[in-house]
């Protein structure tokens, strides 16, 4: 079983649009949301729910006020600053449980705290596996985590040989999640100097966990000097870059029709990522040594 | 008055807003908050006059008092220590520095030490003071590093906040404390689903907030619908326009190269005094 996972450093480079053509291209794939914070791969692929589930991230304290004498020691060793007039803020609270520990009375618990779903999903391209963090948590690289482990179950119940997973942007604990392990990153950018400086440190992140990784240039007619840029920089890392998609208001009007580009047009954008397609299967197909 | 400028989804022109916004006004102080992928540095071009390292305490063992007991394992709510026979086993990307196991260790055998996330870099860029943070690359979490960032806020400017895209902890740590919350967005499906989330984060942190739609002329109308229905104010509508990508692109500021704009950018800052304004009284 392979998996890919496609991510771009910089948001709103064209990723899961991307992704979303790669889901009908594909065949046997099970789809895999690994952006749990702002996901919109749902608004094409149109899953329908099987299963929902509730996902707990980690622990928070819970204040008993009845055992509370207000001794102030809590809110002295909270390193978070989360505690005020004995008052804990869920917001600043990492959940660390130190307070619960220095509390002389007792008065604090740590609880399982609820903190987002995740759904297994059937889609006209076959299952899909997404989640949905409860706004302003944490704990995100743990969902995406969990979305990719349930990804892999269903792959194995029915023999599917390919995961798809579409990242988050960023670099942090989210895109570390759903990048590990996988057997093939694919980074889009576009040609501006924010596309290149992200895509650099996203690829910087790849290397740091030793992942083989692929380039797309999304609008690369914006500016051919910086796309020539970016193949350079490939060039020398030996990074193939696997696509090059012109800008073209259709993927917009694609994306508003809630269908896949490859769905709707069969115009230039989706010639060239069906090429594009043809070369990661044959890549991945291939056995990268990682 | 801190402005910060945040959206759910990425690449909807948070930046362009951020940066524009602050070349368009006087006595202000950049702070690029986006610590995973900070991009205002390009647009703003400022000399750096100072780099700080930026850590967080971590446990280190002092193997002559340790006897192995398991307390700071028990303790830490992280994994990010475990004592396996005769061995603590320690796991830096996991630890956030939170000071539980050496305040549980009966031995005293824990000795914290600084281990370093990112940096934060201060300078000038004209007459802009300028803030941001670089996580370092491998590094998961963000928050501790906007934190400390945020610690260098000069509330004798304007302050403008660049925060990550999303709704998760980055971006609350970047965007709560601020008097105003500026959302950008684009008028497609991908972006009124992703503002929607945003909303919901801004008025979780009771802060008030506006919309600006880049793009408007691309899409379709759900965005206006929402904003209207939610009553939640359109500050600032930019069209798609070649000149202004390739602009951007280049990491040349839209006020320099359609000068018009920045009447429009001091214009989107008194709408949003004036909000304040009311807010507070
Ligand atoms: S340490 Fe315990 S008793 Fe003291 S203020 Fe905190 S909760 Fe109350
Ligand atoms: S769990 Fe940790 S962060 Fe939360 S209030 Fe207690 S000491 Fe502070
Ligand atoms: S709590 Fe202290 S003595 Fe016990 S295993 Fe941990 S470091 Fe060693
Ligand atoms: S400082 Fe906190 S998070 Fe880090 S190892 Fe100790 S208990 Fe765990």
């Amino acid at each position: 079983m392979k998996e890919l996972t496609v991510i771009s450093g910089k948001g709103g480079t064209g990723k899961t649009t991307i992704t979303a053509a790669f889901a009908a291209l594909a065949q046997g794939q099970v789809m895999a949301d690994g952006d749990v914070d702002a996901a919109d791969l749902h608004l094409i692929l149109t899953p329908r729910i099987k299963k929902e589930e509730a996902f707990y991230g980690g622990r928070a304290p819970l204040m008993n006020k009845d055992k509370c004498d207000e001794c102030g020691i809590c809110m002295e060793v909270c390193r978070f600053g989360a505690i005020h007039d004995f008052v804990i803020d869920p917001i600043s609270c990492e959940g660390c449980g130190l307070c619960m520990h220095a509390c002389p009375n007792d008065a604090i618990t740590m609880e399982e705290k609820f903190s987002g779903h995740w759904f297994i999903s059937d889609t006209r391209f076959g299952p899909m596996v997404h989640g949905k963090l409860g706004i302003a948590e944490d704990n995100s690289g743990k969902l995406v985590s969990l979305v990719r482990q349930q990804a892999k179950l269903i792959a194995e119940e029915e023999n599917k040989d390919l995961i798809i997973i579409d990242g988050p942007p960023g670099i942090g604990c989210p895109v570390i999640a759903a990048i590990t392990g996988a057997d093939l990153v694919l980074a889009v950018t576009e040609p501006t100097l924010s596309g290149i400086h992200d895509l650099e440190r996203v690829l910087g992140v790849a290397g740091h966990f030793n992942l083989r990784a692929m380039v797309c240039v999304n609008k690369f007619d914006i500016n051919t000097e910086n796309t020539e840029k970016i193949k350079e920089y490939c060039r020398e890392r030996n990074i193939e870059v696997v696509g090059e998609i012109p800008y073209d208001p259709i993927v917009t009007r694609a994306m508003v029709a809630r269908q896949t580009i490859t769905e709707y047009d069969s115009g230039v954008v989706t010639d060239i990522i069906k090429r594009m397609w043809a070369r990661i299967e044959a890549g991945l197909g291939n056995g990268f040594e990682r | 008055m801190i402005i910060s400028i945040s959206s759910g989804k990425g690449g909807t022109g948070k930046t362009t807003i951020g940066t524009n916004l602050a070349l368009s006004l006087e006595g202000v102080q950049y702070v690029d908050c986006d610590v995973e992928e900070p991009n205002g540095h390009l647009f703003l071009k400022p000399q750096i006059e100072e780099r700080i390292s930026v850590g967080i305490p971590v446990p280190q063992v002092d193997k002559s008092k340790c006897t192995y007991c398991g307390e700071c394992a028990k303790v830490c709510e992280f994994n990010a220590i475990v004592v396996v026979k005769e061995k603590v086993l320690f796991f830096p990307e996991l630890c956030h520095g939170c000071g539980g196991c050496s305040y549980i260790c009966p031995e005293d055998a824990i000795e914290e030490v600084e281990r370093e996330i990112g940096v934060i870099e201060r300078g000038k860029a004209g007459d802009i003071e300028f803030v941001h943070g670089l996580l370092n690359v491998g590094e998961p979490m963000a928050p501790p590093l906007i934190r400390t960032e945020k610690q260098f806020i000069n509330n004798d400017k304007t302050v403008i906040i660049d925060s990550s895209p999303g709704t998760s902890c980055p971006v609350v740590e970047a965007v709560k404390g601020s008097d105003f919350c500026l959302l950008v967005t684009e008028p497609t499906p991908f972006g009124l689903n992703d503002l929607r989330l945003a909303v919901e984060m801004v008025r979780k942190l009771k802060i008030p907030l506006g919309i600006v739609v880049n793009c408007c002329d691309i899409g379709d109308r759900e965005v206006w619908q929402y904003c209207e229905y939610e009553s939640i104010p359109v500050l600032m509508e930019i069209p798609q326009d070649r000149r202004i990508a390739e602009a951007y692109s280049k990491g040349i500021p839209l006020v320099e190269e359609i000068p018009e704009y920045r009447s429009r950018f001091q214009d989107l800052y008194n709408q949003i005094g004036k909000r304040v304004q009311e807010e507070s009284g």
